[in-house]
């Protein structure tokens, strides 16, 4: 496994899921109580609200969709808030991501069970397969430009899991240790799956003739 | 090395995720493999196209609204745009520092002056915000507070045990200037409060958490301290006792 070539400080945590007890994300709807001191939610304004903007963006690529993202970080922020006592560390971003990871997650179970979901993908996009069978010759393969618009499209196109590790990664910029606490997987799962979600977006980088707008 | 293998790898490497040694056994057989040369090739280049498209979205102002106002509300809101920008950079998590805080305070207070203490640690991570006079002499760092404070912190050097000090700060907490004396462990920054107490007796240390933040505070000649960091637990206890042998054996006061 690639797992074991791994730096040694991450190392350790490839044994296993070090989440629940480093991100304590499972909640119950206990003690509202707490909620009303003013020292504390200045503390949580100071450290989370500065990553407003990260948590909707994961939410936008986590759902696929502008309403359920707002209402997802909404939520992901009043339980946070909740449970920022019991918060320790080491750092607010992969708490919070794993906090709307799980929020997201609740939304995905409620979709699956009501089939009417609405989508950022246009119509046809989620039907045509972004992984195609070509021929292995990168060499001679130069990626065209592309625009914003038409790479995060490629990215919302992946298919779960790849596509949120990949937007941890490369949008978030969070180390393959992190991802692994948020997803709740091996730091080797996180590896291999970044790798395959990157040959799916490479391949529809490669496969779409016209740049689309 | 397989190239499946390298395959795997190469996306680690790229990521700089990979130790000395393994980055070099995946670029000897990359080295030896055109098809894994292209490869690693190809997906630099996506990388790079990746990283120079703006892929974020920003949060829609009708969502700010709605969570700021379902926060409770505050003594003091202005101090969000002060704090606005703290952790916004990647690299705050990478500092850890040491601050020295002395302030004149009531007992009864401490919760709310905990609070303040670790919102004072982060404000100190902003860039630039670290110290206001940066010396590692410690006979620097203690006279610049003459004059701008109504107790004089105690100010020791501990590189030698392996605390770097790195310099002083006006702070604030409790409405209040506080003088910060900021120390480095690694990569690690620990903010150390000095409040002037009522009391002169002696209080054994203890160790909280707050926010991911450990706080070490004590008690010794009439002032308290608050050591605050990212560090984990047992090397912010070692910093602790290491600070008050040497008050010991200097002294100073």
């Amino acid at each position: 496994m690639p797992g074991r070539c791994l730096q040694a400080g991450r190392a350790s945590a490839f044994s296993a899921s070090a989440g629940p007890q480093a991100m304590p994300v499972r909640f119950s709807n206990d003690d509202p109580g707490s909620d009303h001191d003013p020292g504390k939610a200045q503390r949580f304004r100071d450290a989370a609200l500065p990553y407003l903007d990260d948590a909707y963006t994961l939410a936008r690529y986590l759902l696929r969709d502008a309403n359920d993202a707002e209402d997802a970080v909404q939520e992901c922020y009043l339980r946070a808030l909740k449970h920022f006592d019991s918060y320790r560390g080491p750092a607010i971003k992969p708490w919070l991501f794993a906090i709307l990871r799980n929020v997201c997650r609740a939304e995905f179970a409620r979709r699956a069970s009501s089939p009417a979901a609405t989508d950022d993908l246009p119509d046809d996009a989620e039907q045509t397969p972004l992984w195609r069978e070509t021929q292995e010759t990168p060499e001679a393969q130069l990626l065209r430009r592309r625009d914003a618009t038409t790479i995060r499209r490629f990215v919302i196109g992946l298919d779960e899991p790849f596509r949120e590790t990949f937007v941890l990664r490369e949008i978030h910029n969070l180390s393959y240790r992190e991802i692994a606490d948020i997803v709740e997987a091996p730091v080797g799962t996180v590896m291999s799956r970044l790798a395959r979600a990157r040959a799916l977006l490479r391949a529809a980088w490669l496969a779409e003739e016209e740049p689309s707008k | 090395m397989t190239c499946d293998e390298a395959e795997i790898l190469l996306h680690a490497l790229i990521d700089g995720e990979l130790d000395a040694g393994h980055a070099r056994e995946v670029e000897d057989h990359i080295a030896g493999c055109p098809r894994c040369t292209a490869q690693l090739a190809a997906y630099r280049e996506m990388s790079k196209a990746i990283a120079s498209a703006d892929l974020r979205y920003a949060a829609p102002p009708q969502l700010r609204r709605r969570i700021e106002a379902s926060l409770p509300q505050t003594r003091t809101p202005n101090r969000r745009s002060v704090l606005k920008g703290f952790a916004m950079g990647s690299a705050v998590s990478a500092i850890a520092a040491t601050g020295l805080f002395a302030i004149l305070l009531h007992d009864g207070d401490d919760q709310r002056i905990m609070s303040e203490v670790v919102s004072a640690h982060l404000r100190s991570l902003q860039a630039g915000h670290l110290t206001d006079v940066v010396s590692t002499d410690q006979h620097t760092v203690k006279p610049w507070f003459n004059g701008k404070l109504d107790v004089s912190p105690p100010v020791i050097d501990l590189t030698a045990q392996g605390f770097a000090l790195i310099g002083g700060r006006l702070d604030y907490v409790d409405a209040r200037a506080i003088g910060a004396i900021v120390y480095r462990r690694r990569a690690h920054v620990i903010n150390l409060f000095v409040a002037q107490t009522p009391g002169t007796e002696r209080h054994a240390a203890k160790t909280e958490t707050i926010q991911g933040f450990n706080i070490r505070r004590w008690s010794d000649r009439g002032l308290n301290y608050w050591a605050v960091s990212d560090l984990a637990a047992d090397e912010l206890a070692e910093f602790g006792e290491k600070f008050e042998a040497a008050m010991k054996g200097s002294g100073a006061g």
